[in-house]
């Protein structure tokens, strides 16, 4: 077994910046009672400000004024940690979050597929940068000393005979162990796990608490830690809090693009794609405005439905300025990517029908794209239905390519009738009956009109279809 | 000694030349189907990957007959045809009896603007075999538009558009006016002359 512990250390702040147009900006996350606000963590452009953490609100206001402020919101964090988790069961069927900010993977078995390490360990980094995380990753035979090392270090890789070495080399308040304890070992002038490895257990045992010597066996892999693994939700549900009321759909993309890129890594998590999403879109006052997506067929590529939703959503009129955008996605089908022929007679296609119909869609509305089908109806206006699909014809009399959706009276001058009468009297079973003599005629501009007046009567021609 | 060089083969395609022994007509990759535009078109058939247009001057001219055979056999060979906004409804089993799969047939419902848009879109792609459209104010700008897209997306594209635009130059690598039932002009052909008479389908 090997276990990769990718640490966190700053989850929080990651966070409130990954909700920001520009990360580089100082910003400084409060904590503390309304009246007496405190930094708890900053970036460090703020650093550079003269800002540091647990600093009150009103002496860092003295030193600069340049900076965002936002609340250190414990309950968005253990959000974030469930996303990270839901992002990292690509890799990894054992993920636990047994360790608050950390995330530990069982890889050995994912080497085969996604390995070797280097190799996933690179792809777990380009992945976290993207996504906007900072991390420490390494990789140990067990749980609690990948955990352990990743204090100390980024980027190591522990084989199994090389542990004890690596745990003896860990400082003692890098250790996991509760605070005072490592302060005491500390005051006996331990400052290196060896020396504490060194003392006689029996003398540990009588003078520490239990958990001492627990933990010193976890590290060195005598005793198994056990982990309760992560379970991936069966719905994706976000919600992004604005930090000013947003009027506009142009600075509501950016806060979407988050959301669905997201959504996308969860859905490759799952290897599913989404077919129904909604956004609600919440207001101060009243109710939230709700924008349903509808896709054809299962989608899971961020771009894709980040334009889709854009198309759609600059449609949309807001009612009232918007605080925060919920995305919810609850019909998850499973994906089929679409297969291309690897000798395509267009080498250039660039974007499949399902793409294309989809971007059509969305910004021309769902009903305007639609298929042909014939229907077996002897009248013209029931003889076609707008969806894809093959009938038999009814019958061998030519019909014009064209037909009016509405008859109008012929106003072309007529040259001669080339066929009909041809009656057609149907339709007394649905109401929508009809007696009316067909004829072909011909105009003297030389078009060709299918036209047609009342049966055995003398009315003028009504116009119902062009030769085209 | 004549200074000039003439390249043999421009001399050729302007077919001002007399070979000797007449050729079988060239074959196009996207021929007409009618033979007798084939052998007058210099590449055997519709432009590939070009614009063409269709100038009529009123609607039931047998503009449709021009384009189903080609449509028919696209549809067969399982591409993709699209009508984007058009004029009238296609009436299916006029469509079908023409030999169309009617299963490849899309129609996109658009008003003007959208619907240059969604052409463009659609040729663009590479996803469709033909796309039509029936653009009433396309001014050189849109239309152009159009012919990059359908270069780009390797797609024959056809507009249909009101003769009274033939005065007006256009982009469109063949321009063909309907001027009766079966009767076709070319007005521009790339690739060659214009041919000076018109050619009964």
């Amino acid at each position: 077994m090997r276990w990769a512990c990718i640490l966190l250390p700053q989850l929080a702040l990651d966070h409130a910046l990954r909700q920001r147009d520009d990360p580089q900006a100082p910003l400084a996350l409060l904590s503390g009672p309304a009246n007496r606000r405190v930094l708890q963590t900053i970036n460090g452009a703020a650093r550079d400000l003269g800002l540091r953490p647990g600093m009150a609100l009103t002496a860092a206001q003295l030193l600069s004024r340049d900076f965002a402020t936002a609340d250190y919101d414990l309950a968005a964090v253990e959000r974030c940690q469930q996303f990270l988790a839901a992002w990292a069961y690509r890799f990894s069927s054992q993920v636990s979050l047994h360790y608050p900010r950390a995330l530990l993977l069982e890889v050995h078995s994912s080497l085969a597929l996604l390995g070797p390490w280097p190799r996933l360990e690179a792809r777990l980094r380009a992945e976290l940068d993207s996504l906007g995380y900072r991390h420490r990753i390494v990789l140990a035979p067990n749980p609690a000393a990948a955990r352990a090392l990743a204090n100390a270090h980024d980027g190591l890789a522990v084989a199994e005979h090389e542990l004890p070495r690596a745990i003896e080399r860990l400082p003692v308040n890098r250790a996991g162990l509760p605070g005072e304890m490592a302060t005491a070992l500390t005051r006996m002038g331990l400052r290196q796990l060896r020396q504490v490895l060194q003392l006689p257990r029996a003398g540990l045992a009588r003078r520490f608490p239990p958990v001492l010597l627990e933990q010193l066996d976890l590290l060195l892999g005598h005793r198994p830690l056990g982990l309760d693994f992560y379970l991936p939700p069966d719905e994706f549900a976000t919600r992004i809090e604005l930090n000013f009321e947003v009027e506009s759909h142009q600075a509501l993309l950016f806060p979407l693009r988050r959301a669905l890129g997201d959504l996308a890594a969860y859905l490759a998590g799952r290897d599913s794609g989404v077919q129904r999403f909604s956004l609600a879109l919440e207001h101060r006052s009243g109710a939230p405005t709700e924008l349903k997506v509808g896709l054809l067929a299962a989608e899971r590529d961020a771009g894709m439905l980040f334009e889709l939703t854009r198309a759609r959503l600059e449609q949309l009129q807001l009612p009232a300025p918007v605080l925060a955008l919920v995305l919810t996605a609850r019909d998850l089908p499973t994906f089929v990517p679409e297969c291309r022929e690897l000798f395509d007679p267009r080498p250039q296609q660039n974007q499949s029908w399902d793409q294309l119909r989809e971007r059509l869609r969305a910004r021309l509305g769902d009903e305007a794209l639609h298929g042909l089908n014939a229907h077996a109806d002897p009248r013209p206006e029931q003889a076609w239905r707008p969806h894809p699909g093959m009938a038999p014809p009814l019958s061998d009399r030519p019909r014009p390519g064209w037909l009016l959706a509405e008859p109008q009276p012929l106003r072309e001058p007529l040259a001669h009738i080339l066929t009909g009468p041809e009656r057609i009297e149907s339709g007394w079973w649905d109401g929508g009956d009809l007696r009316r003599d067909y004829y072909r005629v011909e105009t003297r501009n030389g078009q060709r009109a299918w036209v047609f007046r009342g049966a055995g009567t003398d009315e003028p021609f009504q116009l119902h279809g062009w030769f085209a | 000694m004549n200074a000039s060089v003439i390249a043999l083969d421009r001399l050729l395609d302007e077919r001002r030349v007399w070979k000797g022994q007449p050729l079988g007509p060239a074959v196009g990759t996207q021929p007409s189907e009618h033979a007798a535009l084939d052998a007058a078109l210099p590449s055997g058939g519709w432009p590939e990957a070009a614009l063409s247009e269709i100038l009529l001057p009123m609607p039931g001219r047998g503009e449709l007959q021009l384009l189903w055979p080609t449509l028919a056999r696209l549809s067969r060979a399982g591409e993709r045809l699209v009508l984007v906004a058009p004029p009238f409804l296609p009436y299916a089993p006029a469509w079908q009896a023409a030999g169309l799969d009617l299963q490849s047939l899309e129609v996109i419902r658009a008003n003007e603007e959208d619907a240059l848009w969604a052409a463009e879109q659609c040729l663009r792609s590479g996803s469709c075999g033909a796309v039509l459209c029936w653009p009433r104010q396309a001014s050189d700008r849109a239309l152009r538009r159009l012919q990059v897209a359908a270069e780009t997306g390797q797609t024959l594209g056809f507009a249909y558009r009101p003769a009274s635009a033939a005065h007006n130059p256009s982009p469109a690598a063949l321009r063909l006016l309907l001027e009766g039932p079966a009767r076709v002009r070319v007005l521009k052909c790339r690739g060659g002359l214009a041919p000076a008479r018109a050619i009964a389908l």
